[in-house]
């Protein structure tokens, strides 16, 4: 079978542990959370620390306050938790991320800080090599595309884009200290550092919007809905006032190195109802910058061809939700 | 044996599923012993190279090895089929796919072997590598191996029953269609693991997961210059075959011969990826068909090529070639039929049998055809099928004797079962239903190496206690074949069938069995185990009787007993029975064995095709096809197979819904992608990304059992583990076109393939997706034979191209 490396494992008690920890064990240390991003890539050589530091005793990281979300909560957790209008979209990407196996292990954390995807580079060292490796890991081209100067490994969060859509914020503790960063600046359109993060930062936890009037929703388009990463993710936020769509983000997850926000989409469903025609101009405009690569599953024409009919039912979605009685926000 | 039937047709335990279900079993993987090496391959990074040097000299220094092989040190090549030896265990000269095996470790542990295939450095000179069959075929510079028909060609062959032209010419109608099939792998859970040892008195244990333990055994011998007597071959329990374990493979030798060397037990367990290079799996295949049908459907003949992407090595691809032109005649009524079938060898993991071995893809291909011919002249293809049904005990053109034949049964249970008149092309757009049938064999009627022995050997053994010992070579891959065993002894001696111990694969304790393969176990050591029981039964009854003083005739066995049928009550215990007669005789034991039928056809190439019994299903899938995304789902399937009759209802049914669930895949997501323009990588070697149905992808099944038993079949049963799954893909394609009204000529049905189709056929080009060309192929001169209606003796009357392999040994 294929084997884990040898590592040190340590499982901090607290925060000043763990980046004490970190500290003390240098660029040869990483953090884990569950381990499902982290271990499998260990074993194909993507990620090698010779320290593995977790952060699942960390009390503090594991919290939940009325609009707050400790990373380290598990994806079932947050499944788990009674249905509120506030966490809704989360909750569904949440339980649309892989199988109930890997989501019991999973974090909220982990899935935002996921590591990006490629079918160049989430292969063994030895497949890797039949290729002269790819400039994420151990070599110096992008094979999906030849004279890029940049890795285009495709973001495959499934929370990441309903967090950017709904504008949530990420608050980071370091050796410097702690600051909060909006999702939406948390991540690069880089298939290699595709995260503002710090790699001694930590994540601890995810502030959601209070709510005044917001709606929001997640459409994840792949091949088995028992368990495949996005291929295409759409999470669309509605500022409502009353039957006017009064603000609007749609932000696509699957097509680009970073949950991908289209402001034009946004902008053509701004200050009126949303109608058939505003829902089909959105659609186009969202459509438009779409710009999957053949690195996943599927084909990449038909994945942007999916962009326009995934963003038009998302918005359908939204507006039957506005329109059934009983369910306002 | 005019008792009641206690045991056949139940839907009883099988014997080893409480081991099974509680993780008790020990596959090969689970075996340890002491002072035991792991091995590791090292497998090529080139598609097709020279290999100018290998230096293992730092992987032999590093801590914990304890010695490494090169293809050097295993000079004889091997192969399943005596025609295409082509295999070494280590690659000596030339490496011909990513993934080729190259070199061996054997270290302490599993990490130290890892770290030593790091340190090995090959030297390797590019050539010019080839990624499909067609490509194969523009290309026969560089040759990949330096044998077969011709430049890349493996195999060509020619084969004409009747004049098919002068047949077709006379059709009310001529239809012509293209379709391509795409290669999918058999995706076992369990990943192949091999175990040998190497014992002080000069004798090799090998424990792997094979399928096929006889084959293994033979080139275990050849390759070590062993004697066969000197080597014992175990099949561990399979978690998983599907025909993907019924090679010879390179780590069984390999891990051979490092036991030999250091003296101390190796194994190996491959990983996932490994698994998809030692694949074997199905083969791509590209096919044309032309049809002369009358206006009521009436076939006038067929003409049939196809072209087969082998991948780098022979394996089963000539049977695999021949298979993709063999079964055509036995559903329907062919008059005359001229067969063409091309493989050929690519840089890319070697194909070979995956259930269904070679029908699948000429099955798509012709169902779909019958289901274009039925809508051009307007007949409902239920009807048409009926219509045009091969008799039962009849000799098809290519002359395959077919003997029940329980199809029209199996087309009126769907047909009723799923409302298909009810349905077809009476739904809503985005809803459709699709028929497909087939018909699959039980057993080869000839083995793979030319012999004229048993394909099937028992051996029981009567213990005074009451027990029963049966041994037999054939393998348990899941399917059931040890239960199978259980219960027609358990059913012949009137004992209880866990009672029964079943010893099995196991070259030093049980008679060869020829394998799990072509779904012959069933009839053939089924055959065998009920030849051994009767021979026990008539010894225990002539003691029984005498002891009972009544006639032999008047003897039940049943419950545990032996009685007078007319006076149950007198009577006695099975062991008493058992005791007298070895009191009288001697050591109670048996043996059955079983020989099928000689085959009809006398041609160069009849090896293929002929089989003792044929299986037949007839299926209707429904779907809903989302017209904005060209996503399929398949909701519903309704299946009837004809199995002659079941041994075990419920180990039936489990095997039909199993088919279905792999033809689901087949049908609508598998795919085994290569990048050609990347050295010719496999695009997903992974459980994740190599797309599969999981349980929640799997669709409602309704399965219907057709009886109709078969007098060459034990009890009267015909196969059932691969037949259901070959009109799944046809049915799915056909209800495509029912729910959308586009065709969709190759598999797997994406939703790319169905939109784009859509998208044409708004433009008013016509709506299909598929294959536009076949490319020439220099066919070899046709090997004529007349079919059995023209006065034909199953001879060719011309001789074809001379012999360059005798698949047929006459």
């Amino acid at each position: 079978m294929l084997r884990l490396p040898f590592f040190t494992y340590l499982e901090p008690k607290s925060l000043a542990d763990a980046l004490r920890m970190k500290a003390d064990a240098g660029p040869d240390a990483m953090f884990v959370a569950g381990g499902t991003d982290l271990y499998p890539n260990m074993k194909r050589r993507h990620q090698e620390p010779k320290t593995v530091i977790s952060l699942m005793g960390i009390p503090e990281l594991r919290r939940v306050e009325s609009t707050t979300l400790g990373a380290c909560l598990t994806l079932s957790e947050l499944t788990a938790r009674p249905p509120d209008r506030l966490t809704a979209a989360v909750s569904t990407a949440a339980r649309l991320v892989s199988t109930p196996l890997l989501r019991n292990m999973g974090t909220l954390g982990g899935n935002l800080c996921l590591d990006t995807r490629c079918n160049y580079y989430n292969q063994t060292y030895e497949w890797r090599k039949s290729i002269d490796f790819c400039m994420k890991k151990d070599g110096h081209i992008c094979w999906v595309a030849p004279s890029s100067p940049r890795c285009w490994a495709v973001s495959s969060s499934d929370v990441a884009p309903v967090m950017v859509a709904i504008g949530a914020e990420y608050r980071l503790l370091g050796p410097q200290g702690e600051r909060v960063v909006p999702a939406g600046r948390f991540y690069h359109n880089d298939g290699i550092n595709y995260l503002t993060k710090q790699p001694d930062e930590i994540l601890v936890d995810v502030r959601i919007p209070k709510p005044n009037g917001w709606d929001a929703v997640y459409h994840k388009l792949r091949r088995r809905g028992s368990f495949d990463f996005p291929v295409l993710g759409v999470a669309v936020w509605i500022q409502w006032n009353r039957k006017t769509v009064a603000d609007a983000r749609i932000v696509l997850g699957g097509v680009a190195s970073y949950p991908q926000e289209v402001p034009e989409a946004g902008t053509a469903l701004r200050g009126g109802a949303l109608s058939d025609e505003s829902i089909a101009a959105a659609a186009e405009e969202a459509y438009r910058p779409s710009k999957p690569m053949d690195n996943t599953d599927f084909d990449l024409s038909w994945r942007k061809q999916m962009t326009r009919v995934y963003v038009s039912r998302a918005l359908q979605q939204l507006r039957d939700r506005r329109t059934t009685p009983g369910l306002d926000v | 044996m005019a008792d009641k039937r206690r045991v056949i047709g139940k839907a009883l335990r099988k014997v080893d599923a409480a081991a099974k279900v509680t993780g008790a079993t020990k596959f090969a993987d689970d075996l340890a012993f002491p002072r035991m090496l792991f091995c590791k391959l090292l497998r090529s990074t080139q598609p097709h190279a020279r290999i100018v040097s290998i230096d293992t000299s730092a992987a032999a220094k590093l801590d914990g090895v304890q010695a490494v092989l090169v293809g050097q040190d295993l000079p004889i090549p091997f192969g399943i089929l005596p025609v295409s030896q082509d295999e070494h265990a280590l690659c000596i000269d030339k490496a011909r796919f990513i993934g080729d095996p190259v070199a061996a470790v054997a270290a302490l542990t599993e990490e130290a072997a890892t770290a030593a295939t790091d340190l090995i450095r090959v030297d390797y000179e590019p050539l010019k590598s080839i990624a499909s069959a067609e490509e194969a075929v523009e290309h026969p510079e560089p040759r990949i191996h330096d044998y077969g028909d011709r430049g890349n060609f493996h195999k060509l062959i020619d084969l004409e029953f009747g004049d098919a032209n002068a047949g077709i010419a006379e059709g009310d109608m001529v239809r012509e269609d293209l379709f391509f099939f795409e290669g999918s792998t058999h995706l076992p859970m369990e990943q192949h693991a091999a175990v040998a040892m190497w014992s002080p008195d000069q004798k090799l244990t090998l424990w792997t997961s094979t399928q096929t333990p006889h084959y293994v055994h033979r080139a275990l011998a050849k390759v070590l210059e062993l004697p066969a007597a000197r080597i014992r071959v175990i099949a561990t329990p399979n978690g998983g075959g599907f025909g993907g374990k019924s090679d010879p493979f390179n780590h069984e030798i390999a891990v051979a011969k490092l036991a030999m060397i250091t003296g101390r037990p190796v194994k190996i367990t491959l990983t996932r990826e490994e698994v998809f290079y030692c694949h074997r799996g199905r083969h791509p295949t590209l096919m044309w068909v032309r049809t002369g049908v009358k206006k009521d459907g009436a076939i006038t003949g067929m003409h049939f090529r196809s072209l087969l992407d082998g991948g780098a090595y022979g394996s089963y691809g000539v049977a695999s070639t021949y298979y993709t032109g063999a079964l055509q005649t036995v559903t329907y009524h062919i008059p005359c039929y001229h067969f063409q079938g091309a493989r050929a060898f690519t840089n890319k993991a070697p194909c070979g049998p995956k259930r269904g071995h070679g029908t699948p893809q000429p099955r798509f291909a012709l169902e779909v055809h019958i289901d274009k011919i039925a809508e051009q002249l307007g007949i409902d293809p239920a009807e048409l099928r009926l219509k045009t049904l091969v008799p039962a005990n009849s000799l098809t053109a290519n002359y395959l004797r077919v003997g029940s034949m329980g199809l029209g049964k199996c087309i009126a249970k769907v047909v009723e079962g799923s409302g298909w008149k009810q349905k077809f092309r009476k739904l809503p757009r985005g809803r459709g239903v699709g028929l497909a049938c087939s018909s699959y064999i039980s057993g080869a009627g000839l083995p793979i190496y030319w012999n004229n022995m048993p394909h099937s050997g028992v051996q029981l053994k009567c213990d005074r206690g009451g027990g029963v010992t049966v041994f037999c070579g054939s393998t348990e891959i899941g399917q059931g074949s040890d239960s199978i065993l259980a219960y027609i002894v358990a059913e012949v001696l009137g004992i209880d069938p866990f009672d029964i111990a079943v010893v099995t694969g196991d070259t030093d304790l049980t008679p060869v069995d020829l394998g799990s393969y072509s779904s012959r176990v069933t009839l053939m050591s089924g055959n065998a185990a009920l030849q051994a029981a009767e021979r026990a039964r008539q010894i225990l009854a002539v003691h029984a009787a005498k002891k009972l003083e009544i006639p032999v005739d008047r003897l039940s066995f049943a419950e545990r007993r032996v009685y007078d049928a007319k006076d149950p009550k007198r009577g006695m215990s099975f062991a008493e029975a058992v005791q007298s007669a070895e009191a009288a005789e001697g050591t109670i034991g048996t043996v059955g064995s079983y020989t099928p039928p000689m085959s009809a056809g006398k041609y160069r190439g009849a090896g293929v095709g002929p089989s003792p019994a044929y299986s037949y299903s007839a299926c209707v899938a429904a779907v809903d096809v989302d017209p904005e995304t060209g996503i399929v789902r398949v909701p519903t399937i309704w299946i009837a197979h004809d199995v002659g009759r079941s041994i075990n209802s419920a180990a039936v049914i489990g095997q039909v819904e199993g088919s279905i669930y792999m033809g689901l895949g087949e049908a609508l997501m598998e795919e085994m992608a290569y990048r050609g323009n990347r050295n010719v990588v496999h695009k997903i070697p992974s459980l994740l990304e190599y797309k599969s149905p999981t349980t929640l992808e799997m669709c409602d099944v309704i399965t219907y059992l057709v009886e109709d038993p078969d007098p060459n079949g034990p009890f009267g049963a015909k196969e059932v583990g691969q037949g259901p799954l070959l009109p799944v893909m046809p049915a799915v394609a056909n209800a495509v076109y029912d729910a959308v009204g586009v065709r969709i000529d190759e598999v797997p049905i994406t939703p790319e393939k169905v939109l784009k189709a859509l998208r044409k056929k708004q433009k008013g080009e016509p709506g299909r997706h598929g294959p536009e060309s076949f490319p020439d192929i220099p066919w070899p001169e046709p090997m004529r034979v007349p079919t059995p209606w023209e006065g034909g003796d199953g001879k060719a009357v011309s001789p074809g191209r001379p012999a360059i392999t005798a698949e047929r040994p006459h």
